[in-house]
Order: C-alpha cells, then sequence, then structure tokens
C-alpha cells in the first residue's frame, strides 16, 4: 500500500514536472503562486509564498522564481520545481516590482514609500546601496546590453536612467502622468514606457534619452478616463509590442516599427502584467479583477483561452 | 512623529536653499492660511478632535515635490499662517500674505474665504480651496480660486448614483438645524430631481434639553416617516446623525453625513496606489489622512505638476497648465484629476464609504457622459452660469 502510495506521488511529480511550459502567476490577495500549464489550459496547483507577493521574475537558467512578497518586506527565492522558499534578498520596504541584470548578478528593486532604488547582489545576499530617485518608484527594466537600469516614478513623472555599472543617475526624462511600467526593445535602441493616467505609451531613443515618439491609446465606446495602460512587452523580432490597457480590459496591438495600434484584444478586467510564452508564440496577461489569466495566441493575435487562478494575480512568467 | 517629520521638511529644505543659493529664482513659496477651530461637541471618544487638519497634508505635498525638484532644480517651501479662533481673518491675510504670496492655500470656512478672495488680484494670486464643499461660492465663477474638494452637489450626485444602482429610490431626509445643513439637504433635493429619486418625508431634527426624550426614545418616533428605502441624513457638525442608524423605526440603511458618506478621501481607500498614500502620511504624520490633510496634498501637487511641466515657477504659466487640456493630475483615485474651468471646481472620483469598508466610487459605471464620467457629478458646464 505504502509503495503504491508512493510511486503514484513519484508519478505525479514525474507528469509535473514533464510539461511542455509552465506558466506562473502571483496572486496578491491569496499570498500564493498559481502554477499554470498554459497548452493544456490548466492550473496546476496553487502554492503559498508570503505576504502580499507582486513583482516576479525568474532566473535566466530558470531554476529559481524571484518574488517580492511586500508586506513580508522581501524579496524571496524560491525554487522553480518544488516552489520552496530557498532564501531572501534584502529589498528594502514594500518591494513592488525589481528588475533581474541582463547577467544575472543583480535584482534592481524599487522601494516605493522610500523613494529609493536597492541594489542587491544575488549571490551574496546583500543590498549594496540605495539611490535616491523621484517619488514612488514603480516600474524598472534593466536594458539587455548591461548598460542601464531605468526607473519609473510614478507621483514625480520621471525615467531616471541609472548607469548601472557606476550606479548613479545619468538622466531623467519627463513623461506623461503616472508612468507605470517600462520594457527595453532586444536590442537595447529603444525604451517603452506606459502612463496610466495619460492613457499613453511613450517610446524613447536609449543613445539620446528623448522621446521619438507618444502613441495614445483610444477605444470606441471607452472614454479616455477608462484607458490606463500598466504593462508593455516587444517581441524579440520588434515586430509588435503588447500594452495592457487595466480597466479598458483590453491588450493593444502595436506595429513596432510604424508605432500604429493594430487593433485591440479583449481580455479579463483589469489587465495588468504580460509575459511572452518562451518560444513569444503566446502572450500571457494576468487580469487583477476577473482573478484569470488570458493566452493570446500571437500567430493570428486571438485570445483563445482564459483560465481561472486565483484572487488578484498580478505579475507572471513563463518557462519552458 | 510629526515632529521629527517638520524636522526632516525643513532639513530638506534648508538643503535645497543651499545647493540653490539664497537668492532663489526658481522657489516657490507657498502660503497655507487657516483658522483655528474650536473643538465641536463629540459624540464619542472614538474620534479625536484634530487641530491640524489639513496642514501635514500640504507639508507632505512639499515634501514630494521638492523630491521631484531635485530632478528639475525647482525648490518648494511652505509657510503656515493660522488666524486664532476668534481673529480677523481679513485683516491677517492683509498683512501677512497679500502681496507676499502668488499661491495660496486656504483652510477657511465659505464666508471668510469669499471675503479674502475679494482682495486677490486674479493675475497676482491663486488660492486653492482645501477645505469648503460650497456650491454658492464656485457659483460666484472667482477666476482666482480653485476649488480642490468636491462641492455638496458633487457629493450628492455621487450618492444618488449608488442609491439608483441599488434602486433605493425613496429617500427620507433629515435635516439639522445647522446652516450647513440646509446647503447640504439643496443639495440632495438637487440630486433627487436630477436622478428620479422621491423624497418621501423630509423633517428637521431640532435639539432638545427635555429630559423625557433620549436617543433610544426619542429616534423611533423621530423616524416614523412612512416607508422609504433609506433614511439620508444632513448633519455636517456630527451633532446628532450618528445617533440614527439602528434606532430608526423601520429597519432602514442611513446614508449622507453619516452611515454612508461621499467623501474625497477616506482610512478604507487603498486602490489604486492609495495604500502607498495612507502609509506614507502614517508613518510620518501618526494619524490617518483626513479629507482635509487631502485637499491640502493635492493641491500642492497641483502645483507641483503644472510647474514640472511647465518647467516655470511663474503664476501665470502654471495657473494656465492647470487649467488646459493636458494637466493630469494623479490623485490615488484611479482616474487623472483635472480642474473644471467653468468654476474652477477640481474634476474627481467621490468616494462613498461606510466607516469600516469602501462600498463604491463614484462615479458609477453605466451614469454615462460624452466627456468625462467625472463630469456626471456636481455642476456640469451647461448647467453652471460661469464662462
Amino acid at each position: 500500500m505504502n509503495v503504491w502510495m508512493i510511486s503514484a506521488g513519484l508519478l505525479a511529480a514525474l507528469s509535473w514536472a514533464a510539461h511542455a511550459e509552465t506558466v506562473y502567476v502571483t496572486l496578491e490577495k491569496d499570498n500564493a503562486i498559481a502554477v499554470v500549464d498554459p497548452i493544456a489550459g490548466t492550473l496546476l496547483k496553487t502554492a503559498p509564498v508570503g505576504q502580499r507577493p507582486r513583482g516576479i521574475a525568474i532566473s535566466h537558467d530558470y531554476k529559481y522564481l524571484f518574488v517580492a512578497t511586500s508586506d513580508d518586506n522581501t524579496i524571496k527565492v524560491i525554487d522553480s520545481e518544488t516552489l520552496l522558499e530557498i532564501g531572501r534578498l534584502p529589498s528594502g520596504e514594500d518591494p513592488e516590482t525589481f528588475a533581474l541584470t541582463p547577467d544575472g548578478k543583480r535584482l534592481f528593486a524599487s522601494n516605493e514609500d522610500d523613494n529609493t532604488v536597492t541594489v542587491i547582489d544575488i549571490a551574496t545576499k546583500q543590498a549594496l546601496q540605495q539611490i535616491p530617485v523621484g517619488v514612488e518608484p514603480e516600474g524598472i527594466a534593466a536594458s539587455p546590453d548591461g548598460q542601464w537600469v531605468v526607473s519609473a516614478t510614478e507621483a514625480t513623472n520621471m525615467l531616471h536612467w541609472i548607469d548601472a555599472k557606476t550606479l548613479t543617475i545619468s538622466d531623467n526624462t519627463l513623461v506623461d502622468p503616472r508612468p507605470r511600467a517600462l520594457s527595453f526593445t532586444s536590442d537595447s535602441q529603444f525604451l517603452w514606457v506606459t502612463s496610466e493616467m495619460a492613457g499613453t505609451v511613450t517610446v524613447l531613443d536609449a543613445k539620446t534619452r528623448q522621446i521619438i515618439k507618444k502613441i495614445k491609446l483610444s477605444v470606441q465606446g471607452v472614454t479616455d478616463d477608462t484607458i490606463q495602460p500598466v504593462g508593455v512587452a516587444i517581441d524579440k523580432d520588434q515586430r509588435w509590442a503588447y500594452v495592457a490597457m487595466g480597466p479598458a480590459n483590453r491588450v493593444a496591438v502595436i506595429n513596432a516599427k510604424t508605432f500604429e495600434v493594430e487593433k485591440y484584444l479583449l481580455v479579463g478586467q483589469r489587465v495588468w502584467n504580460l509575459a511572452f510564452s518562451p518560444d513569444q508564440k503566446r502572450l500571457y496577461t494576468t487580469n487583477g479583477l476577473s482573478n484569470d489569466v488570458s493566452i493570446i495566441d500571437l500567430d493570428n493575435h486571438k485570445v483563445t483561452k482564459s483560465i481561472g487562478v486565483g484572487r488578484y494575480p498580478w505579475g507572471v512568467v513563463s518557462k519552458p | 512623529m510629526a515632529y521629527s517629520f517638520i524636522l526632516r521638511v525643513l532639513f530638506l529644505y534648508l538643503c535645497w536653499v543651499g545647493l540653490a543659493g539664497a537668492a532663489n529664482e526658481k522657489e516657490i513659496k507657498i502660503a497655507y492660511f487657516s483658522q483655528d477651530l474650536a473643538p465641536p461637541q463629540s459624540l464619542s471618544n472614538l474620534d479625536p478632535f484634530i487641530k491640524d487638519k489639513g496642514f501635514p497634508g500640504a507639508q507632505l505635498g512639499v515634501a514630494d515635490n521638492n523630491t521631484t525638484g531635485r530632478f528639475t532644480g525647482q525648490v518648494y517651501a511652505i509657510d503656515e499662517i493660522a488666524v486664532p479662533v476668534q481673529g480677523d481673518t481679513y485683516q491677517l491675510f492683509k498683512d501677512k500674505v497679500l502681496n507676499k504670496y502668488a499661491f495660496v492655500i486656504s483652510n477657511l470656512p465659505a464666508a471668510e474665504l469669499e471675503k479674502i478672495s475679494e482682495l486677490a488680484k486674479p493675475d497676482q494670486m491663486l488660492i486653492f480651496d482645501a477645505n469648503t464643499s460650497d456650491d454658492a461660492l464656485r457659483a460666484k465663477c472667482l477666476p482666482q480660486v480653485l476649488f480642490i474638494l468636491p462641492s455638496r452637489a458633487m457629493r450628492a450626485d455621487a450618492l444618488a448614483q449608488y442609491m439608483m444602482k441599488k434602486r433605493w429610490s425613496k429617500w427620507f431626509l433629515v435635516v439639522g438645524p445647522a446652516k450647513e445643513d440646509e446647503l447640504y439637504a439643496a443639495a440632495i433635493k438637487r440630486s433627487a430631481k436630477r436622478f428620479g429619486i422621491k423624497i418621501t418625508a423630509e423633517k428637521k431634527w431640532e435639539h432638545t434639553f427635555d429630559a423625557r426624550k433620549t436617543e433610544q426614545s426619542d429616534i423611533p418616533t423621530f423616524t416614523q416617516a412612512g416607508d422609504y428605502d433609506v433614511l439620508i441624513v444632513a448633519d455636517e457638525q456630527g451633532a446628532f446623525g450618528e445617533y440614527l442608524d439602528y434606532r430608526t423605526w423601520i429597519p432602514r440603511p442611513v446614508i449622507g453625513t453619516q452611515g454612508l458618506i461621499a467623501t474625497a478621501w477616506h482610512k478604507t481607500h487603498e486602490q489604486w496606489g492609495a495604500i502607498q498614500m495612507q502609509n506614507r502620511f502614517k508613518d510620518k504624520i501618526g494619524r490617518w489622512m483626513e479629507e482635509a490633510d487631502y485637499g491640502a496634498y493635492i493641491a500642492v501637487r497641483a502645483i507641483g505638476e503644472a510647474a514640472t511641466r511647465t518647467g516655470s515657477v511663474n503664476l501665470a504659466d502654471i495657473k494656465a497648465y492647470m487649467l488646459s487640456k493636458d494637466f493630469a493630475l494623479q490623485g490615488y483615485k484611479g482616474k487623472p484629476l483635472s480642474f473644471r474651468v467653468w468654476d474652477g471646481q477640481m474634476r474627481q472620483p467621490v468616494l462613498l464609504a461606510a466607516p469600516r469598508s469602501l462600498v463604491a466610487v463614484a462615479p458609477i459605471e453605466g451614469f454615462l457622459h460624452p466627456k468625462t464620467e467625472l463630469d456626471t457629478l456636481g455642476f456640469d458646464q451647461p448647467e453652471s452660469l460661469c464662462k
């Protein structure tokens, strides 16, 4: 009997490890992460992770998840297979979002209440430095070439360009009200930023740190006040940019060359953050108010599925 | 706690002054002009009288503006000028504020604000009313005053929209004895008419010193007013409204100035980054942020936002930007705040809060408007006589 039970358990463990792809979603109100099989379209399990989990990232070798558990005032390191905590990083108070450097060695975390960015060395679990920025830093992104870490401050409405080597601010760019999320293109040449209160997406040239394009999002039948863009993701080939539009319940599909909005895809309520599948064939969205994740097929830009995951899905990452 | 915060603000301020030199061309000086209040009668010890409501919000706004100012080279300072309880507001304003400040945050009652505003020339001073909800004052079309907090009409409309959604459309109106209660009741009647709500009964609450009457015996008899869906109370002073709930003749909820209230800010509000604001305020000041604190904070932040965007500390530039279509202030309520050009009222969502739960945020979904749903609250452009 016992042997049978163990082998059944082993089988279950094997089958769960054998999934082609795994998606991890932080659940802000459930204090947990949801594990989803996006191919089968099923919720595999939910694992407790700590209080008020929000920002999430995965290490480049896919072995570790980094999860900002805001009310525990730490960023937890979680084994992506066992979902057990294996360490904690000194993020400073109330961490929400953070950026992993391309070499995988450092995390830059926004400290919204203290108006600082904390630089953390992952190997030694030490906070190296705190960099003062504007009021309420939130969105933060590292350029793939390792040169920049850019922090967006929601109340100051600026992008602070932090030199990733010297850890000092080199430049500041004023953008539209309440900048939320930002993302570099794969060649590190352009930075895309969403402004929640203006309903705009701004594209900047990383060389000059100047704005080259401002895209105003608008949907027929939805008032401008409701269009509040948050998450942004650009594909590797820089053909398309995708923008989560918050309470407008849509994802904007933008041609990354012409900056024209091609279409708006209806997803769940208060769509918040976005993540590509590792092969970039699908895009996953967290829908905060409808408690689900939508899957968008990127070959034909269609929403194929939505999967209920738990209360207040916030961040999302995927693993092959 | 509060003391150390003031020291920190002062320290930061001195740092900026030190950095930028003594004669500062990029400095914005703000006057915070208020009148001390005598503690009102209190129904309970739960909510202690707060003497400094408002000013800590302004200080926090100045600290935030100075954090941003580090990157723009702008420096902000605020001076508190308080009129004693029986003091002469008009004279003190003339002596201490007029011709000395271009930006003034007022924490005065409507009548006092109206008096001082007559002294202010629109091209020399901009006054931010961070205290009143007075509709009559807003209808005076004063170009030198901007109104931060929602008017009584906006509050009443917010309640009415939610009541329409619930289909609780028969109201019993109870009006207190104060002059302000009459004004609140007038706003309620306007909203009722606007949204097709029926006021089935109206009674005036009288304070008596009759020993035979107690809350337990008086309120059940007083609230015998036929059938209705909700009791809506107009008691801005909080002199009796809290007594109504659970003591009415028939079981009906209480809304208005007590029970479910319409407010610009509330401690139960935590969406849209509001929790950050609540935490920051509590950490630094040591108490919850009150509506007057929020009003003063938003006024200072509005100045900061316009100064950052225009790169100017000049009144004309800042005012022009504030009243332009581009002005969009983040106010932790999910929608950008801006000003109605016709009467200077700040356009904003209104919170509907029960003592321990945020019930809804108006405008309620389904109330449509061709320009912005926020203008379904209060006096819209076609209704206003201001240009």
